[in-house]
């Protein structure tokens, strides 16, 4: 294998020799996490700075702790109260960064594309595109699938069910690349109102009947319902999306034995899932934290090292 | 860069020899086996671990502990390399704290892996003293370090290697010196293809 990726924009760029050698590498990372002392040289004397314009916690810590781990320095660039607030263009804000000497730049933004434009601007530095708008979320679709393949073993022929707001949903948009990348097939499910106009582009099937879309399903991964879509009137409230789409015992039970329980986080609990679904014994909520840090580990050891060509 | 083989300096039984010699070193030296851990360096290093281990099981009655050790995230030469070598298990147990480490790998060179596998292991813990085992020691040291044990001195130029194959990774039980010889074939640079961008 030769890793042949210095950014992740988005999952689409990975064949599925990449992800099986990101799955084997951040296997690794995770036996690492589990040691006395979490912390290795691997990137050291490397500056990675972490750009958020848009609110994120496990998403921002995720990323800071796996640079901690390898030993690179760390700047998080708040967007508010800083020149940003103060009219600077995003490129002339990287354009800052990079003479500061960062090596990479993990970005978070509100629109579609910034992370490719970033790319497009940078002249060294690698990019690592933390959410943009609801296009994607690559890294993850990583942890999901790492997490995934760790407790099924191989995804090949593997069913996921998909349940909640798709049309917003750029960590969906994410994981149905990596999953049927890996042999996976999906099914989403969730109101009419907030699927895409066409699932078939999407590879994946639409069933608007949660109690029937996970028959068969090796794993059940709820979205995260926001208010404002509510608010928007695209459904009429959480208690009726709840009756309708919320993951209780009786849903799980229909889905394969021992199915997992996923959610990117954070959970609304009574809304898109149950306490008693979101802490029961099939959930692996809480594992797929850990992955974020092991899996983005190893994307940035993969990608960040190395020497100028 | 291609390699061309020009000496075989070690078949399957002059390795079992020299192998057999260094466990009665190694129980010499440490007066037994007590609180001995054998660890071999990812990847020629744990075969070999495992069979000095073997060896002084039948010598003493007992066998030691043994534990792998990758040094991947702890070489000096990554900022330097083209592409990133990827990381092997580690994998001790029992851990490291209070027992004598008994470094394994297969031929001793720069010293620098040495050197990485010294850094990892303090992380790992406490050791009480480490100790390093070497199938080949060829010199060229660039670091102050040395082996407490080794299967063979092997004086080398540094435009020759030196590769250990075994049984266990290789299929064969051989030592080899090989000479650098200039590529003449046309190829593609395959490291710049990995500053090449994703998408063009």
């Amino acid at each position: 294998m030769a890793w042949s990726h210095r950014n992740l924009l988005d999952v689409d760029v990975l064949t599925r020799e990449d992800l099986e050698t990101l799955l084997d590498q951040a296997m690794h990372m995770e036996d690492l996490m589990d040691r006395p002392v979490k912390k290795v040289p691997a990137l050291r004397g490397k500056l990675v700075v972490n750009i958020f314009f848009e609110a994120s916690t496990r998403t921002r810590v995720s990323f800071e702790l796996a640079e901690k781990f390898l030993g690179a320095d760390v700047v998080n660039w708040a967007s508010s109260g800083s020149s940003v607030s103060k009219g600077e263009t995003l490129r002339d804000t990287v354009w800052t960064l990079e003479a500061m000497g960062a090596d990479a730049v993990v970005v978070r933004h509100s629109m579609p594309g910034v992370p490719w434009y970033l790319r497009d601007k940078l002249r060294r530095a690698s990019v690592f595109n933390a959410g943009d708008g609801a296009h994607a979320h690559p890294t993850q679709a990583l942890l999901d699938v790492y997490t995934a393949w760790r407790h099924l073993g191989s995804l090949e022929g593997k069913r996921i069910a998909i349940v909640g707001d798709i049309l917003h949903s750029r960590v969906t948009r994410s994981d149905i690349i990596a999953f049927r990348t890996m042999g996976a097939s999906l099914v989403c499910s969730g109101p009419r109102s907030l699927m895409p106009k066409d699932m078939g582009a999407l590879g994946v099937e639409y069933e608007p009947d949660a109690r029937r879309a996970v028959v068969g399903a090796d794993a059940i991964y709820l979205l995260r319902i926001q208010m404002e879509r509510q608010m928007a009137g695209l459904f009429p409230s959480e208690d009726e999306y709840h009756r309708l789409w919320g993951a209780n015992e009786e849903l799980v039970r229909r889905a394969r034995p021992g199915a997992l329980v996923m959610h990117p986080g954070p959970i609304n609990r009574g809304v898109e899932i149950e306490s008693r679904v979101a802490d029961g014994p099939q959930s692996v909520i809480l594992p797929q934290v850990k992955s974020g840090v092991a899996t983005r580990m190893a994307l940035l050891y993969l990608c960040m090292g190395g020497g100028e060509a | 860069m291609n390699w061309k083989e020009k000496a075989r300096v070690m078949e399957s039984p002059d390795m079992a020899r020299a192998l057999k010699r260094m466990a009665h070193e190694i129980v010499e030296r440490n007066k037994g086996l007590e609180g001995i851990v054998l660890v071999g360096i990812q990847r020629r290093g744990v075969p070999l671990a495992s069979r000095l281990g073997a060896l002084l099981e039948g010598f003493e009655g007992m066998r030691p502990a043994q534990g792998e050790l990758d040094i991947t995230l702890y070489r000096d030469d990554l900022s330097l390399r083209y592409s990133q070598p990827l990381v092997r298990r580690t994998d001790i147990p029992g851990g490291v704290t209070h027992r004598r480490v008994v470094l394994v790998d297969d031929v001793l060179y720069t010293g620098r892996t040495v050197r990485s596998a010294l850094d990892a292991l303090m992380d790992l813990g406490r050791p009480a003293g480490v100790q390093l085992a070497v199938l080949v020691d060829r010199g060229h040291r660039e670091l102050p370090i040395h082996a407490d044990y080794v299967g063979k001195n092997l004086p080398t130029s540094s435009s020759e290697v030196v590769e250990v194959r075994l049984q266990e990774v290789d299929g064969v039980d051989e030592v080899w010196i090989c000479e650098k010889v200039e590529k003449v074939e046309e190829g593609p640079e395959r490291p710049l293809m990995r500053f090449a961008r994703e998408g063009e």
